[in-house]
């Protein structure tokens, strides 16, 4: 499996991401926001951090950059795309996936490690979890509450396009388990051809069992086929 | 302009000062000129009244690579690594703009570590505010932990440690420490030392705005009721720019093109560049129309006392401009030779053609003024506490009462904002004694924590000093880590009051005993005086940051506690010391008497005995016992685990309140497997360590016989209410 790590200026989660793929026996190049031209790969990853200082708005000049161009038409001809965190305000901010991050619920910027609930086993990015386990994950973020429109959350709910809900340790989907008040506990949504992944927890962060669990592992693996 | 006594005034010089300029230069000053003396002779950039103390200080070591007077300290911690670090105030910045002051602390200190070569690998932080019922606390708190967290998480360093409390000698003056910690190859340090004639001196980073001109001359005045005023002085910080620098600065680095680089702290580009100057025995000479300026129309004097964020002087090898301004122009930064080194030894300043400015390099920096202020000694005759003479309370009703308080509370509320994850290599955060970070790649890993007893440096200074030292080095001990070495961030008020004077001398001759003893160097710091507003000095608040060293990386140990039916061991002497402490601060509002005595060969051995058994696996789970004593170190072991305690009454008859909340110290809570007690037994017996056997753990309650019994998860309830509630 080959994939692609996308860095822009204030990226900061490009290391952690690359040391998390190496790991799991990705081939992994990085890219730099000012080349042209994508080396060939099965996965291409947004990584977290401030692009441009998310100065305008997260994710919002990022979204215009030159080498994002090439990740669309990636994305267009099928390739396998994860935004996390910073990548997947990007992502929003493409028009790759639909609905966009607010700020969170209490104004502040959120590091826990919080649960979230696996909803569709059934992507390529989850097929290794189990339905509805419950996972122990870092979330890092100052705009992670996931908004978009009646019409589009119908579709969303319809098509099983949610992966992952925020959770309670027991696996309870409600406002007091909702660390940023996004719409219906959403953490990561797929686009409708299930080819891109907008998550905001870390699976990076969860990967060596010394530093906090490995429960990210299981969104990689089920990426190597 | 005319000089007169006014504008020297304002420029935050005495009149003798100005005198000693006449005659350093042999003539009068131009405003240039008179603007640049104060900016390099002002307490913060000088450390003119602190310098005569500061010598005195341990600062070598085997495990020493740079001590003070560098950007940053260096220690060695094995194999090809090396670990730069130091901490920095911005206090008065802070009071003024909580957000922007804080944040630009976060930025300058970050700066000062890769500066050297290194990777920032964590921030950490000691923040001071009045009392939490003062008007000014609340927004000041929001402001700056939003203002650390805004910079640190955005660069993407992980801020995972630091301490935060409020007392009332704050209130007009808060203080604001923020520590960096960098991993750097040992054989790729970068020193600020100007080497060789007619070197190309590049500025790169940021423009230059207007933006924190006289930063460092604010910093070294007290306050007055016009502080709110000085709003201008306080620079903007950029994470954005400062991470771009940081990459760019440490891809330049992997080359050898530098032959020296300086960040732009205090007195921007005048005290980078004189430093470099200076430090080299050199001229430097800089043409100000390339100075590339934010602004339209700034004046030379202007350029040369900004303290824009996020700017660097690099001195480079002949021949390597064109290489280097290719990485500067990946990263979108400007990068442009302002500048040369010159055998003048002069600071050379040109402006439209001109000779705007001449100072001899000396004058600025050797030949600025030392002052050996007077000082006086402590009273340090206190009443006795006689604690039968106090109100009876119960044990469960003071224990909640610490828990509850301000300063013993869960900090998840502060520590929630900032990024404690990023880098992938934080092992231990924020809540431990210690935060444990894994060298990147590696199979070992550093501890860092940072640690401050204003209300002992207050009452008796020289026993203060000894025991923030003491009680840092324990915190390191108390993960399983080998404490190496100190940066040190003294906060003092006036110095010019020669009792304030005498806290610092006196703080300083404690600290300096129990380094040398611990062998535990004092590698890097930094000092603010003149915390105070109106005449009201802020109680004497050393800080201190030590960086200790976990070889071979395990789980390491952390202070909950592990399972059930387990023996809990207290290892040191208990003599019930209850003057100074938490338990009648919180229960009595009585802050008087002397603080516990430090006995610096007690602490050696049950530290260095806690080690060895660390080492042989023996420990389950680990606390220091500090501030609230015996029982609130028990109680945070139980409050974040599923196991509480059940805790014997002392045998030999003391007052059980002295007992379990004095604060004597030397003294760490430890938890160990029943089977496991005689070899831990044995250890202590070869070592000669005094050690308690003082309980069980056992499931959701935490015990004291016949005194106390109340639910773990209603501790942990009480520990957690009073952030949230604020």
């Amino acid at each position: 499996m080959k994939s692609s790590v996308i860095v822009f200026p204030g990226s900061n989660c490009d290391r952690d991401i690359a040391v998390a793929l190496e790991k799991m026996q990705f081939k992994n190049t990085m890219v730099w926001h000012k080349e042209t031209k994508l080396p060939k790969s099965d996965l291409i990853v947004i990584p977290g951090g401030f692009s441009y200082g998310d100065y305008l708005r997260s994710g919002a000049i990022a979204g215009k950059s030159l080498i994002i161009n090439e990740v669309i038409k990636a994305a267009n001809s099928g390739c396998l795309i994860l935004g996390i965190c910073n990548g997947f305000q990007i992502l929003t901010e493409t028009g790759l996936l639909k609905g966009t991050l607010l700020r969170n619920k209490n104004l502040k910027f959120i590091n826990k490690d919080v649960h979230i609930k696996v909803i569709n086993n059934n992507s390529k990015f989850s097929k290794k979890y189990n339905e509805n386990q419950i996972l122990k994950i870092n979330i890092a973020h100052n705009e992670g509450n996931y908004f978009t429109d009646p019409e589009h959350l119908i579709k969303l709910q319809d098509e099983n396009l949610i992966v992952f809900k925020y959770c309670d340790e027991d696996g309870n989907i409600n406002e007091k388990s909702n660390p940023n008040g996004s719409i219906n506990n959403i953490a990561g949504i797929l686009n409708s051809k299930k080819n891109i992944l907008g998550m905001m927890p870390h699976p990076e962060r969860m990967v060596d069992e010394i530093i906090s669990n490995k429960d990210g592992v299981n969104l990689f693996s089920s990426l190597l086929n | 302009m005319k000089i007169n006594n006014q504008i020297i005034e304002k420029h935050g010089l005495k009149l003798e000062e100005y005198e000693s300029i006449k005659k350093l230069l042999k003539r009068e000053p131009n405003l240039l000129e008179l603007g640049i003396f104060s900016a390099m002779w002002n307490e913060h950039c000088s450390y003119k009244s602190s310098k005569i103390h500061l010598k005195k200080l341990p600062t070598k070591g085997r495990q020493v690579i740079q001590g003070p007077g560098e950007n940053a300290g260096v220690i060695d911690i094995g194999d090809e690594d090396a670990i730069v670090f130091k901490i920095e105030s911005h206090n008065h910045p802070s009071f003024i703009e909580p957000y922007q002051g804080a944040a630009t602390g976060v930025g300058g200190i970050l700066r000062d570590v890769f500066t050297m070569g290194a990777r920032p690998i964590a921030l950490l932080n000691s923040i001071h505010f009045g009392s939490p019922s003062h008007i000014k606390t609340k927004s000041l708190l929001n402001g700056v932990v939003s203002g650390i967290g805004g910079y640190g998480n955005c660069i993407g360093i992980p801020t995972v440690a630091g301490e935060t409390k409020f007392n009332e000698t704050y209130n007009e003056n808060i203080l604001v420490n923020a520590m960096a910690v960098g991993h750097a190859k040992k054989n790729k340090i970068f020193y600020s030392k100007a080497k060789g004639l007619n070197k190309s001196v590049v500025y790169v980073g940021s423009k230059t705005g207007r933006d924190g001109i006289h930063g460092a001359s604010m910093a070294s005045a007290e306050f007055d009721e016009n502080s709110e005023e000085k709003k201008p002085t306080v620079q903007v910080g950029d994470p954005f720019t400062e991470k771009l620098l940081m990459e760019a600065c440490l891809e330049l680095m992997k080359d050898n093109s530098i032959i020296s680089i300086q960040d732009m702290g205090a007195a921007g580009l005048t005290s980078s560049s004189v430093e470099m100057a200076s430090k080299g025995g050199l001229g430097i000479e800089l043409k100000l129309d390339k100075v590339p300026c934010r602004e339209e129309n700034m004046t030379p004097y202007e350029m040369m006392l900004s303290e824009s964020q996020e700017r660097m002087l690099i001195i480079l090898e002949d021949d390597k401009e064109k290489e280097a301004k290719k990485i500067f122009d990946k990263w979108d930064l400007d990068f442009v030779i302002i500048g040369k080194t010159t055998d003048t030894n002069n600071l050379t300043l040109k402006f439209k053609n001109e000779v705007v400015g001449e100072i001899p390099i000396e004058a600025l920096a050797s030949k600025a003024p030392l002052y050996d202020r007077k000082w006086s000694k402590k009273n340090s005759r206190k009443n006795k506490i006689n604690i039968k003479s106090l109100k009876k309370i119960k044990i469960e009703d003071a224990l909640i009462k610490i828990l509850s308080s301000p300063n013993h509370s869960n900090k998840s509320w502060i520590t929630n904002q900032y990024d404690q994850s990023v880098m992938c290599d934080t092992i231990q955060k924020s809540g431990s004694d210690a935060a444990v970070i894994r060298i990147h790649n590696k199979d070992k890993a550093i501890a860092v924590s940072v640690d401050s007893s204003a209300n002992y440096c207050k009452s008796h200074p020289i026993t203060g000093g000894k025991q923030i030292v003491c009680e840092n080095w324990r915190n390191l001990t108390a993960v399983g880590a080998k404490p190496l070495a100190i940066t040190n961030c003294l906060n003092f008020g006036n110095p010019e009051n020669k009792e304030i004077m005498g806290e610092f001398a006196e703080c300083l001759e404690g600290i300096k005993e129990a380094c040398e003893f611990l062998n535990y160097p004092v590698v890097s710091g930094n000092v603010s005086f003149y915390n105070g507003t109106n005449n009201k000095n802020i109680y004497p608040t050393p800080v201190i940051g030590g960086v200790g060293l976990i070889k071979k990386l395990s789980q390491p140990i952390s202070h909950n506690f592990k399972k059930d039916n387990s023996i809990i061991i207290l290892i040191g002497k208990t003599f019930g010391h209850i003057e100074q402490s938490c338990f009648l601060k919180e229960n009595y509002s009585i802050i008087d008497g002397m603080p516990p005595e430090v006995n610096l060969v007690n602490e050696k051995n049950n530290g260095e005995c806690l080690l060895k058994l660390m080492n042989t696996n023996l420990i389950l789970s680990a606390h220091d016992i500090s501030s609230g004593g015996l029982i609130t170190t028990i109680s945070e072991m139980a409050l974040t685990s599923n196991y509480g305690a059940k805790i014997n009454k002392p045998k030999k008859l003391t007052n059980i309140f002295e007992y379990f909340f004095g604060e004597d110290q030397a003294r760490y809570v430890i938890e160990i497997e029943r089977k496991n007690l005689p070899k831990v037994e044995k250890i202590f017996k070869e070592n000669n360590i005094y050690y308690e056997n003082i309980g069980i753990t056992q499931k959701n309650y935490l015990e004291i016989q016949d005194e106390l019994k109340i639910n773990t998860k209603d501790l942990f309830k009480i520990n957690n209410e009073w952030y949230n509630n604020y």
